[in-house]
């Protein structure tokens, strides 16, 4: 059991360090990146339009389980129990916890939000203007360690988003048949589906749930494979979630302007 | 009378790097009350510094090994010199030590089959050295130090010993000092076990850190304990050698157990010129056989790189005084040839010798991947040290005082082999604090005399005392005792320059007395190189002494005035001791006879 | 040769400052060089811990402009040139003198946790089977040269001073290792949750950045130990699976 210690140092205020490096980049490109992205997201979500265009889906309406009749897997505009006192419906609302909670909870998010939002501190060795410090142990951080709950709906996510990418692939002939081809935006939606591959597939949890949890993997040979991949991408952990982070916004960005008509999607092959 | 607390113990065992920790595991195992007293942070010890590994019989590379062989290998690197019960039971009981480390904790690096590897080393006939890439000094201390502090040891970290307490003819503590506040503690102890690594700190050139200036040979000779090959000091041929700052830090000899090869500037593998006698048998003729080796073939023969470290120095210092040496006075020492036989050697190199990589990338800004290195003879290790009882390491002199590790002396003779000093550690370690338990256990109680102790502290405060502006101050004059160890008692000595040094060290020695330290008690590293000074003038003595006795070249010890081996000095010691008069005497004694079932050992083994 | 601006913190639990020391720098200076050569000319008491000066026994930890490094592997050619370098004590441990910090409580915090208790040995000769592979993963935490720059930097030590109820980035690593080690029958995990308070973690990764040895001290260390304590504590699918299964593994 740890013990007091007395006679510590004075605290140092908020930003003061001995660092002469540009200690405070970091944090603020993180802080804008990220805000710029929640603004965004959320007028997208709102929207409840423009998110289909020809073949391509936006990934923030997929899956379209209410929505534009036509594409939508029930058919149905909207569910018939939201409530009518909500003013609008978007499709994305059904959807958008799943990714949200997943990347909310992220090992990798939890460090770079904190520093960036709730300065404690905002990089390494710099003061920090807070005086109480919980950490993750009370509420409301103790949840973050549900972090694997959100797993499952994270890789079912990917399964859609494939399925949004193969479609992609396909184009209307015009004579009401169709034919495989490529266009900028098939590969806006398969890169979309990598991106968002690799920053899923090297989650901390699944590390640990695929083997990390046991000691001994030798002689366990397709665990031990799949502990190494996860490991591999783990390790890449950073750079995955910020290039999947922002080709989302760019992959619905893409399908939107091709929606309202401003951007045509040109066809490759 | 002065103020100091008094602590008490069945067993004090002074130095806590791997002996003193093994030492005070067995005390404590044994029953013992135990007192660790250690002159840095515990778990700093130059243990940590070991890379290559620890030397044991384990056989599990090579079926063909076992203790004799390891016994036979002992002794002849040691030329015959060594105390030989100790090195029979350093063989015997050296594989059961490492392997009771994993269960404490250590990981060490397996075999294919699971279980612990082993790697070539200079002078070893078989792949030996169990280790952990690089760092397997680290991985012993750490485990000795996490599995002791759960054995109820009472550790003093930061304090230092100035003196030995004497109870009649019987040691009977220590009196120390820590260095946060400068407030002394008396210990009280029926069993003292000195270890305190080596002396490394009274030359220029040294892989040694600040903490060996030979306390424990200084003061175990001070209350009368011999001192017994004191002249065989090991410089080992591989420190680094540019930038300045890093000269002598040590470049492990695993680089050579990986297939790293010495060159001159003419891109020549000298070592393969002058190959000695007695290793001309089991030394390979061409690169390919060396090559083999270092991959495993049974059939090939060792690389001359790995011949004893004494030759190997020696070699290094010949090319260079040549004028075939390096830029910066060394040889080249080059890991990065092996891309010629291994497809992805840089991976290989980084995973084998991970912070020799590191050490050169971040100190002297080489990739040791892909550029040999500049390497150069340090001072590494002292084989000579307080003569003890080969079984249970009590002082051959002084009862109640104990010796393991570096500062106790006859496992290596001449010359130490790479990886013996690890299992040194473990084997004899556990022996000191076993009989030292046991002798407290079958022993009367000690007495402390306050006089002795008012004394020793007034002795210890008094460069404080003195003007520190009167000389040049204790780390300057430090300095000229290192440059002058290194010139004139260094790795090749004569006897004009021995006896010169004789008259310089009195010289020193007088002024040592009067050097006074500023500042205050409080962790005054001024003050602790003054009393650290006295332990370094005492051993250097040793050194020269014994140096300019022993007028012949043997193992590490190299005379330009005697270059050859002399059989009549084959059989015998020298042994120092503290005279009645205060001067220091030297006397030679003859090796005891070997018994005939070790003898034959060494002849059937050639 | 050159002259490099040298502010180095002096003074102890009392107080104390910054003082200005002019060195004569050489080349492949690191840091620990100009103190010593402040040391030996210009302020003899000066107080600093060292040893082996080779980066493999992490004694001289200190702030170097700021940043927690080992003084021995931290070159001042690496710096920048035109400004004073500032050489203070590690901020999260109390002040013995100069440089020098009071580190007991690393130890204190060491002994308290479990010890390591192997299974009983594969062989006769006390010895056990383990694979390279296996081995290889605790390895990485056993390479760990308690130098506490991991602790230095970690703001719930250094800011928030949460001493008695966190046990820092050191002694996570440490836990892991035992807690990773294929022989080991031990179980922290429950300590690791309430004494060693690894929930107040919360992933700055700090530690990793200063770590000397390179350890991937966050993503190999902590997280893999937080998940292990989600494990036993807040997951009850697989506390139920556990249940089901039974505990034998």
């Amino acid at each position: 059991m740890p013990s007091k210690v007395t006679a510590l140092p004075v605290r140092r205020t908020f930003g003061q360090t001995k660092r002469t490096d540009v200690w405070w980049l970091q944090p603020v490109v993180v802080f804008v990146v990220f805000t710029s992205f929640v603004i965004y997201s959320t007028w997208a979500a709102f929207q409840g339009s423009n998110y289909y265009s020809g073949n391509l889906l936006s990934p923030f309406y997929s899956p379209l389980i209410w929505g534009d009749p036509a594409h939508s897997f029930t058919g149905a505009l909207e569910p018939g129990w939201w409530p009518s006192f909500l003013p609008v419906f978007s499709p994305a609302f059904v959807i958008l916890w799943a990714p949200v909670s997943f990347r909310l909870t992220c090992y990798y998010y939890r460090g770079a939000y904190y520093k960036a939002y709730w300065p404690g501190p905002s990089s390494c060795s710099v003061g920090t203007p807070r005086k109480a410090y919980m950490g993750e142990r009370h509420f409301p951080l103790i949840l973050q360690n549900a972090h694997r709950y959100t797993l499952p709906f994270a890789l079912l996510l990917l399964v859609f988003l494939s399925h949004d990418a193969w479609k992609a692939l396909w184009f209307e002939t015009g004579l009401g048949s169709e034919e495989v081809g490529l266009s900028v935006g098939t590969i806006v939606l398969t890169a979309n589906v990598v991106l968002l591959g690799g920053y899923t597939f090297g989650c901390h949890s699944l590390r640990h749930l695929i083997g990390g949890g046991i000691d001994k993997l030798a002689g366990r040979p397709v665990q031990k494979a799949a502990y190494e991949c996860v490991s591999w991408c783990n390790g890449r952990h950073m750079i995955w979630a910020w290039c999947s982070l922002i080709w989302v916004a760019f992959a619905d960005i893409y399908v939107r302007l091709c929606a309202i008509g401003i951007w045509a999607d040109w066809r490759i092959l | 009378m002065t103020q100091h607390q008094v602590l008490e113990y069945d067993v004090v065992v002074i130095g806590a790097g791997g002996a003193g920790l093994r030492a005070a595991i067995e005390a404590a195992t044994k029953g013992a009350s135990v007192g660790l007293i250690c002159k840095s942070l515990l778990g700093k010890a130059h243990t940590v510094m070991a890379e290559g590994g620890v030397a044991a019989a384990l056989a599990n590379v090579d079926d063909r090994d076992s203790w004799k062989v390891h016994f036979a290998d002992t002794m002849r690197g040691g030329h015959y010199l060594n105390a030989w019960r100790m090195a029979e039971l350093h063989a015997q009981e050296a594989p059961e030590r490492v392997r009771e480390l994993e269960g404490w904790g250590a990981l060490m690096d397996r075999t294919p089959d699971g279980l612990i590897n082993q790697r070539n080393f200079g002078g070893h006939a078989y792949p030996r050295l169990a280790h952990v890439g690089d760092r397997t000094g680290l991985e012993m201390i750490r485990t000795l130090q996490d599995h002791g502090i759960h054995e109820g040891i009472d550790v003093h970290m930061e304090v230092t010993v100035s003196k030995l307490l004497m109870d009649g003819g019987r040691c009977a503590g220590a009196l120390a000092y820590d260095r946060e506040r400068g407030r002394f503690k008396a210990f009280k102890a029926k069993a003292v076990v000195m270890a305190t690594g080596g002396i490394g700190r009274a030359f220029l050139v040294t892989s040694n850190s600040w903490e060996y200036t030979g306390d424990g040979h200084a003061l175990a000779y001070h209350v009368g304990a011999e001192l017994v090959d004191m002249e065989f000091v090991q410089f080992h041929p591989t420190g680094m050698v540019w930038p300045p700052s890093v000269r002598g830090i040590l470049v492990t000899e695993g680089v050579r157990g990986e297939g790293g090869i010495l060159k001159n500037s003419e891109g020549r593998r000298f070592m393969f010129e002058d190959i000695p006698p007695l290793y001309k048998e089991s030394t390979a003729d061409t690169p390919e056989e060396g090559w083999r080796y270092v991959v495993g073939d049974r059939e090939a023969r060792r690389p001359p790189e790995l011949l004893t470290r004494d030759h190997v120095a020696r070699k290094i210092v010949k090319e260079v005084q040549e004028g075939r040496g390096s830029p910066h006075g060394g040889a080249f020492l080059d890991i990065a040839w092996i891309k010629e036989h291994i497809k992805d050697s840089e991976d290989h190199i980084k995973k084998k010798l991970p912070s020799m990589y590191h050490q050169f990338k971040e100190l002297a800004g080489i990739d040791i991947t892909k550029e040999p290195m500049e390497v150069g003879p340090t001072t590494h290790y002292a084989m000579g040290g307080i003569r003890v009882d080969p079984d249970s390491q009590m002082s051959t002199t002084v009862p109640g005082l104990f010796a393991a590790g570096e500062c106790a002396a006859g496992l290596h003779g001449a010359n130490r082999l790479g990886g013996n000093s690890l299992s040194d550690l473990l084997v004899f370690g556990k022996r000191a604090g076993e009989y030292a338990a046991e002798f407290a256990a079958g022993n009367t109680p000690v007495h402390l005399q306050d006089e002795q102790i008012d004394l020793a502290v007034q002795e210890a405060l008094s460069p404080l005392e003195r003007d520190p502006g009167a000389d040049v101050g204790p780390y300057r004059l430090q300095y000229e005792l290192q440059h002058l160890m290194q010139d004139k008692a260094g790795i090749a000595r004569e006897e004009g320059g021995l006896t010169e040094a004789l008259d310089e060290l009195q010289e020193l020695k007088t002024r040592a007395q009067a050097m006074g330290a500023g500042g205050s008690r409080e962790y005054n590293p001024g003050w602790h190189t003054t009393l650290d000074l006295q332990s370094l003038l005492t051993v250097a003595e040793a050194v020269v002494m014994a140096s300019q006795a022993r007028k012949e070249s043997r193992g590490a010890h190299s005379r330009l005035d005697y270059l050859d081996k002399d059989p009549e000095w084959g059989t015998v010691n020298l042994v120092l001791k503290k005279g009645h008069d205060g001067e220091m005497e030297l006397r030679r004694e003859v090796i005891p006879e070997i018994p005939e079932e070790l003898q034959k050992i060494i002849e059937e083994q050639g | 040769m050159k002259t490099t601006t040298f502010k180095v913190w002096q003074g102890n639990s009392d107080g104390g400052e910054l003082k200005t020391y002019e060195v004569e720098v050489d080349q492949g200076y690191v840091v620990l060089d100009a103190i010593h050569r402040i040391q030996a000319e210009q302020a003899n008491d000066l107080a600093v811990r060292w040893n082996c000066k080779a980066g493999k026994c992490g004694s001289c930890s200190a702030e170097v402009n700021g940043s927690p490094k080992l003084m021995c592997m931290t070159r001042v050619d690496a710096l920048p040139a035109d400004q004073p370098i500032t050489v203070e004590p590690m901020r999260t441990f109390p002040v013995v003198k100069d440089l020098v910090t009071d580190v007991s409580w690393n130890y204190e915090v060491k002994a308290s946790i479990k010890r390591f208790s192997p299974k009983t040995a594969d062989h006769g000769d006390g010895s056990w089977d383990m694979d390279q592979y296996d081995v290889e993963r605790s390895q990485e935490f056993r390479k760990c040269i308690e130098c506490f720059l991991c602790q230095d930097v970690c703001h719930v030590l250094r800011d928030h001073q949460l001493h008695d109820r966190f046990a820092g980035p050191r002694h996570y690593v440490y836990v892991a290792n035992m807690e990773m080690n294929p022989i080991d029958t031990g179980d922290r995990v429950a300590e690791l949750r309430e004494e060693l308070g690894i929930g107040y973690c919360n992933i700055t990764k700090c530690c990793t950045k200063v770590c000397p040895e390179g350890i991937t001290i966050t993503d190999n260390a902590i997280i893999p130990l937080k998940e292990r304590v989600v494990d036993q504590s807040y997951d009850p699918l697989a506390r139920l699976i556990k249940l089901v299964k039974g505990s034998g593994d």
